[in-house]
C-alpha cells in the first residue's frame, strides 16, 4: 500500500461523490433544456451549487423508519447499492496509470458487483413491508436479473476481440479500432441492458412512479433515499464509464491528456443517458421482459456466434 | 428502433430552440392592467379620502380579510377611522373594488407582495394610503352625491338641482 495508490483510492472516490451529486444539478440542466426550460440556474454560476444546497436540504431531512420494516434490512439495502456500485468503479482504467485494481478478470467482477445490486432493490422493497415498495422491488429483481443475462454475453465478443477480461488490457487491445465498430451489435445491447441495470428511463419500472409512487424505495427518506439516488447516478456513471473503456477506447485519444478524453467520453454517454429519459416513454413491464428475452439475448448470442465465427476464420 | 432514433434526435433539437421561461425578478412579465393586485384605498381630485366607509366592502369580502370603523369629521364626512386589510387572507377576488359606491378602494397592478412575517402581511390604513386618485381621475364623490358637507349644502352638487320645498303645494 503505497501513498499513491491511497491517493488514487481517495481521488477517485471523492470525484465519483461529487460527480454524483452534480449529475443530478446536470440532468436537471439538461432535461430543462430539452423541454425548453432552464433548470436551476439560481445558486451560484448556472446553478451549480443546487447539488449543495439539495445535499444539505437532503441530510436534514427526518430520517424516518416505518414501524412495520425490517430494520437492519431497511438500513442496509440502501447502502448496499452504493457499496456494489463504487466497488466496480476499483476495475476501470480512467487513464494510463489511473487505475484502482488491475484485476485479471476485470470485466467479471464488475457483472458480479451489478448483479449484487438487485439485492438492494430485493431488499429494500421486501423490508418496507409496503405493497409498492414489494412490486417494485420484484419489478426491479425480474428486469435486472432478465438483463444481466445478455449484458454480459453481449460483453464475450468485446473479450474475445482483446482476449482478455482485464479491462486494461481491453482499452490496450483498442489501439487500432475502436470496439463500436467490430462489435456495433454488441455496443447497442450493452448499453440498452445498463440502461436497464441502472434503472434509468425508459426502463424505470421498478421505481415507475405513475404506477407504483416510488417503487422499491417508497418508504426512504432522508439520506437512505439519497443513497438510493446516489446510487442511480453512480451507476450512470459507471456504464458510461464501462461503455467508454470497452468500446470507445477508453482513455485512448489524440492531443489531449487520456484522463480528459476519458472524462469527455464518458460525459458524452451520461448525456445519452439524459437524452433517453428526456425523449422516451416506459414501456409496459410484460413488453420490457419479452424485449429482453425475444430480442436482446438472440440479438447478443448471433453477435457473439458471428465475433467467434470472423475470430476462428481469421485464425485459421 | 427507427422511431427511437427519431424520437432522440427530434428532442435533441430542442438544445437550439428558444427557452419559454420569464426569467422573473429580471424579466418582469406583462401585467394586464385590469389585474387584482395589492388593494389600496384612493383619494379624491381634492386629495381628500374617498372612502365613506359605508362597510359594503367589509360585507361583500368573501373571506373577510377587511375591518374597519366608522367616524364622520365635523362637517359631515364620514371616513374610515381604521381601515385594515389582511392580505394573508385575502383572495385578491375584487369584489371590495365592485361593490365600493365611491371608487375607494381599487386593485392595483402590484403583486410582490412577500414577506417574512404574516403579521407584516395586515396592512393598516397609511400602508393602504396612496396619494392619487387611482384608476378614476376626475371622481369626487362629494361633488356627486346629494348628501351636505361642509361648503357643499343641499342642491349645490353636479347637476343637481336644489331640493324640493316638501311644503309647497305645486308641482
Amino acid at each position: 500500500m503505497t501513498t499513491g495508490f491511497l491517493l488514487t483510492v481517495i481521488g477517485v472516490l471523492i470525484v465519483l461523490i461529487i460527480t454524483a451529486a452534480g449529475l443530478t444539478w446536470l440532468e436537471r440542466r439538461l432535461l430543462a433544456l430539452w423541454q425548453d426550460r432552464y433548470g436551476p440556474n439560481r445558486v451560484g454560476p448556472f446553478g451549480i451549487f443546487q447539488a449543495a444546497a439539495d445535499l444539505i436540504k437532503i441530510i436534514t431531512k427526518e430520517d424516518w423508519i416505518p414501524p412495520t420494516a425490517e430494520k437492519a434490512i431497511f438500513v442496509i439495502a440502501p447502502a448496499a447499492i452504493v457499496a456494489t456500485v463504487l466497488m466496480s468503479f476499483a476495475v476501470i482504467p480512467f487513464a494510463p496509470d489511473i487505475v484502482i485494481a488491475d484485476l485479471n478478470i476485470g470485466l467479471l467482477f464488475f457483472l458480479g458487483m451489478s448483479s449484487l445490486g438487485a439485492y438492494s432493490l430485493a431488499l429494500g422493497g421486501w423490508s418496507s413491508n409496503n405493497k409498492y415498495a414489494l412490486l417494485g422491488g420484484l419489478r426491479g429483481v425480474a428486469q435486472m436479473l432478465s438483463y444481466e443475462v445478455f449484458m454480459g454475453l453481449s460483453l464475450m465478443g468485446v473479450v474475445m476481440l482483446a482476449g482478455s477480461f482485464d479491462l486494461v488490457k481491453i482499452v490496450e487491445a483498442q489501439r487500432d479500432i475502436w470496439f463500436c465498430f467490430p462489435q456495433a451489435i454488441g455496443l447497442i445491447v450493452f448499453f440498452t441492458a445498463g440502461v436497464a441495470e441502472t434503472r434509468r428511463l425508459p426502463f424505470d419500472l421498478p421505481e415507475a412512479e405513475a404506477e407504483l409512487i416510488a417503487g422499491y424505495h417508497t418508504e426512504y427518506s432522508g439520506m437512505k433515499f439519497g443513497l438510493f439516488s446516489m446510487g442511480e447516478y453512480l451507476g450512470m456513471t459507471l456504464i458510461s464509464a464501462l461503455t467508454t473503456t470497452l468500446f470507445f477506447g477508453g482513455w485512448m485519444g489524440p492531443f489531449l491528456p487520456p484522463l480528459l478524453w476519458f472524462i469527455l467520453k464518458a460525459f458524452f454517454f451520461i448525456c445519452l443517458f439524459i437524452l433517453l429519459r428526456a425523449s422516451l416513454p416506459r414501456p409496459r413491464f410484460d413488453q420490457l421482459i419479452s424485449f429482453a428475452w425475444k430480442i436482446m439475448l438472440p440479438l447478443s448470442l448471433l453477435n457473439l456466434l458471428v465475433t467467434g465465427g470472423i475470430l476462428l476464420l481469421r485464425s485459421s | 428502433m427507427v422511431s427511437i432514433l427519431k424520437t432522440l434526435f427530434y428532442v435533441f433539437l430542442h438544445t437550439f430552440r428558444k427557452r419559454v421561461t420569464v426569467l422573473y425578478p429580471e424579466v418582469k412579465p406583462r401585467i394586464p392592467p385590469r389585474w387584482r393586485g395589492r388593494i389600496i384605498l384612493s383619494l379624491d381630485p381634492n386629495g381628500e379620502e374617498r372612502c365613506v366607509a359605508c362597510y359594503l366592502c367589509a360585507a361583500v369580502c368573501p373571506v373577510d380579510c377587511i375591518s374597519l370603523q366608522a367616524a364622520e369629521d365635523g362637517h359631515g364626512r364620514r371616513y374610515p377611522q381604521f381601515f385594515r386589510i389582511n392580505f394573508s387572507r385575502c383572495i385578491f377576488c375584487g369584489f371590495c373594488e365592485e361593490a365600493c359606491p365611491t371608487y375607494a378602494i381599487q386593485l392595483t397592478t402590484d403583486f410582490e407582495m412577500g414577506e417574512y412575517r404574516r403579521e407584516h402581511l395586515v396592512y393598516e390604513k397609511e400602508h393602504l394610503m396612496i396619494s392619487g386618485t387611482g384608476k378614476y381621475p376626475g371622481y369626487n364623490f362629494y361633488r356627486v352625491a346629494g348628501v351636505a358637507i361642509g361648503g357643499k349644502d343641499k342642491g349645490e352638487a353636479e347637476n343637481e338641482m336644489p331640493p324640493d320645498d316638501v311644503k309647497r303645494l305645486m308641482p
